[in-house]
């Protein structure tokens, strides 16, 4: 996800126990039609499973249950399965058991782009659909992804908000994760672009490394205001950052004096939006992921599209949406919290 | 010690007690800690006297000077203790977990628990080292990962956020009494206690004979296994509350809260003076040497330092301290060999 990833092989005995129990009563299920996913045409299978990263995240709570309020909008089967620990090779053994009962569609978010990769290619080999969220395999593995949010989006939404709320002038900082995240860096270059093309009275003076540790973060905060007395607003485009800073700030003599954005979690960040601490911040909705990747997945099924660039397909509430570049499919920008619609949320 | 000279008068009982206080090691610690945050200070004035400058000066190596109190005392006995870290981690989340699981629960009785299991996580090290009589680093590395390894199991993607936790619980990670902050209150009391216990204990004295020399303390008659075992439990009490504060104090816990602790924890005694290979050394020098190392990280930015050299600062301290050590050593050494020589 977006935090940091935790790689605990520990479920994966308790995996295999539930997936040889799945794979047990699936082939009493399914014994008979399991040769009817290639014929097309006749009903539409529209039993689609949900496999996140593991169970009992609030985040992939969120997402599976907008998949299964679209599910429902269309009539089809919703299921939730996955290992209780995420770990590269944990979701094999649920693919697997997918495939063998014949699902018309596995929504599913990697725990490694290369791992699941062959297991998916069976079950797409049999006639299952294959769409992933929230995080991607390679692409040859699935017939789309549903892509939350473009580098150029958060960064967008991210300077946007700051700007709005220190009024389009002043001294910014960033609080970012580490030295060498990829992702970070990415959006840190877009966002010096877009200050200085859009914004050219905020000056960003410095950027700080909180290395996605509560403790570094929140004392990078303190430092990072020590230092720039006259800084007007931070921006910390991860989670575990932008909550250390929300907690530095509720604490000190800068609280609602500093604007602070970026991209938190409505669970971590009621506190700090209820106290005043923090106006809004930028997120994906999950609901709306989960939702869009189960009608990709209906349209898969109905074979509307294939999942080649350029197709459109029918997204239910959201809107009509288009296949890019390597069969992704941008949710859209982010989604912005505040005190207005926090309480909506629980992940 | 100086304690073979007989009755001293009051006059010479203060410059024997100024002259200590300029020799001991634990002067030159302390001076630099004040050479960094006069350098800060007048580079930002906001260093020392703004409200929250003031604070966090205090503040933010409270914490740490916990676990550096314990981990000098468990270092005097010629041992390491490196799942400090790890055990304020559980306790941490321990902290976090009582609170959403029984709600109401006074926060008395979650400083209690959380001292007790980490003073029952403490004992685990302390018996694996005392009577498998494996060394410390070893077991305690073990520790580390193990501890380390339950909390994940036991956390997994889920983390504790402040708002799981009474605003109560949490004012105490903030809140000061008189200008001084809780915290630091608490930690300051501590290490008074623990000093008081070294100095003038014979459990705490016997700690130092452990140190100096295992097999003697052994052969002497000292109770080895019993002292080991109570510097091991009290080493991870003092982690465990540093978790319970930990809490309070940040607000959120993942799996990885405390992780590097150990590190600083040691830097941090070494710093300040205690002998690596134990016998010397005191818990003052642990908690200077844990505010000096804090302060640094916090005051190189002020002073333009960049992130990335601030590491290279605080290894450079450790390098020198122990150096230092050695020279001191070897000086000491050679001392006494001289004065042996004259007496015959």
């Amino acid at each position: 996800m977006f935090g940091n990833t935790r790689k605990a092989r520990v479920g994966a005995f308790a995996a295999l126990a539930v997936s040889v129990a799945l794979v047990a009563t699936g082939c009493a299920e399914t014994g008979d039609d399991s040769g009817s996913g290639d014929a097309g045409s006749g009903d539409a299978n529209y039993a689609i499973t949900f496999l996140p990263k593991n169970l009992g995240n609030a985040y992939f709570d969120t997402s599976d249950a907008g998949g299964a309020d679209a599910i429902k909008e269309f009539g089809g089967t919703y299921a939730e399965v996955g290992p209780a620990e995420s770990g590269p090779d944990a979701q094999v053994s649920f693919i697997n058991t997918l495939t063998q009962q014949g699902v018309g569609g596995i929504v599913v978010s990697a725990n490694d782009p290369q791992a699941i990769c062959d297991a998916l290619n069976e079950a797409r080999d049999a006639g299952t659909k294959v769409v992933t969220f929230d995080s991607d395999t390679n692409p040859e593995c699935r017939d789309l992804f549903i892509n939350q949010a473009t580098a150029e989006g958060i960064a967008k939404v991210e300077v946007d908000l700051i700007a709005e709320q220190i009024g389009g002038a002043g001294k910014i900082a960033i609080l970012s994760s580490t030295p060498n995240a990829t992702n970070q860096n990415a959006w840190i270059e877009i966002m010096k672009t877009y200050l200085a093309s859009d914004y050219p009275d905020i000056e960003l003076v410095d950027t700080v490394y909180g290395t996605d540790d509560d403790q570094a973060s929140f004392d990078k905060t303190a430092a990072l205001l020590q230092t720039n007395p006259d800084l007007k607003g931070i921006i910390s485009p991860t989670t575990v950052g932008i909550t250390a800073a929300a907690r530095y700030l509720s604490t000190s003599e800068f609280k609602g004096k500093i604007a602070l954005t970026g991209l938190g979690t409505p669970n971590q960040m009621r506190d700090y939006v209820t106290d005043g601490t923090v106006t809004a911040f930028a997120l994906w909705n999950p609901a709306d992921l989960g939702y869009l990747a189960a009608y990709a997945a209906k349209a898969l099924i109905d074979g509307d599209i294939t999942g080649a660039e350029g197709d459109t397909f029918d997204g239910g509430k959201l809107g009509s949406f288009t296949v890019g570049e390597n069969g992704s499919v941008l949710l859209g920008d982010p989604f912005t919290f505040d005190k207005g619609n926090i309480g909506d949320f629980d992940f | 010690m100086t304690a073979l000279i007989p009755a001293p008068t009051v006059g010479s009982r203060i410059t024997r007690g100024l002259g200590s206080f300029v020799k001991a090691r634990e002067t030159g610690i302390l001076l630099a800690l004040v050479l960094v945050i006069v350098a800060a200070t007048v580079k930002n004035p906001n260093f020392l006297f703004s409200s929250d400058g003031f604070r966090d000066l205090l503040l933010t190596p409270s914490i740490l000077l916990l676990v550096a109190v314990g981990q000098a005392i468990v270092i005097i006995t010629r041992n390491v203790d490196l799942s400090v870290g790890s055990v304020l981690g559980l306790t941490a989340y321990l902290t976090g977990r009582l609170f959403i699981d029984i709600p109401g629960i006074p926060v008395i009785a979650v400083f209690a628990i959380g001292i007790i299991a980490g003073g029952f996580l403490g004992l685990i090290n302390g018996a694996l080292v005392a009577f498998a009589k494996v060394p410390a680093l070893v077991i305690t590395l073990g520790t580390l990962y193990a501890y380390r390894g339950i909390n994940v199991l036991w956390t997994g993607s889920d983390r504790i956020n402040s708002s799981d936790m009474p605003a109560s619980f949490l004012a105490l990670g903030t809140q000061s009494i008189m200008f001084i902050p809780v915290l630091t209150i608490i930690a300051v009391v501590v290490l008074i206690i623990a000093a008081w216990y070294l100095r003038n204990q014979r459990g705490g004295r016997e700690l130092y004979a452990i140190g100096s020399d295992p097999a003697a303390a052994n052969l002497y008659g000292l109770k080895v296994t019993q002292r080991l075992l109570a510097a091991f439990i009290l080493c991870g009490a003092l982690a465990g509350l540093a978790g319970v504060l930990y809490a309070a104090r940040y607000g959120t816990v993942s799996s990885q809260a405390g992780a590097g602790y150990e590190l600083n924890a040691v830097g941090a005694a070494v710093i300040g003076g205690v002998a690596i290979f134990g016998g010397s050394g005191t818990v003052w020098g642990a908690a200077i040497g844990a505010y000096l190392l804090l302060t640094i990280n916090r005051a190189l930015p002020i002073l333009g330092v960049q992130d990335f050299w601030q590491r290279a600062v605080v290894g450079a301290l450790i390098i020198g301290a122990i150096v230092l050590d050695r020279v001191l050593a070897l000086r000491q050494a050679k001392r006494l060999v001289e004065a042996r020589g004259d007496l015959q």
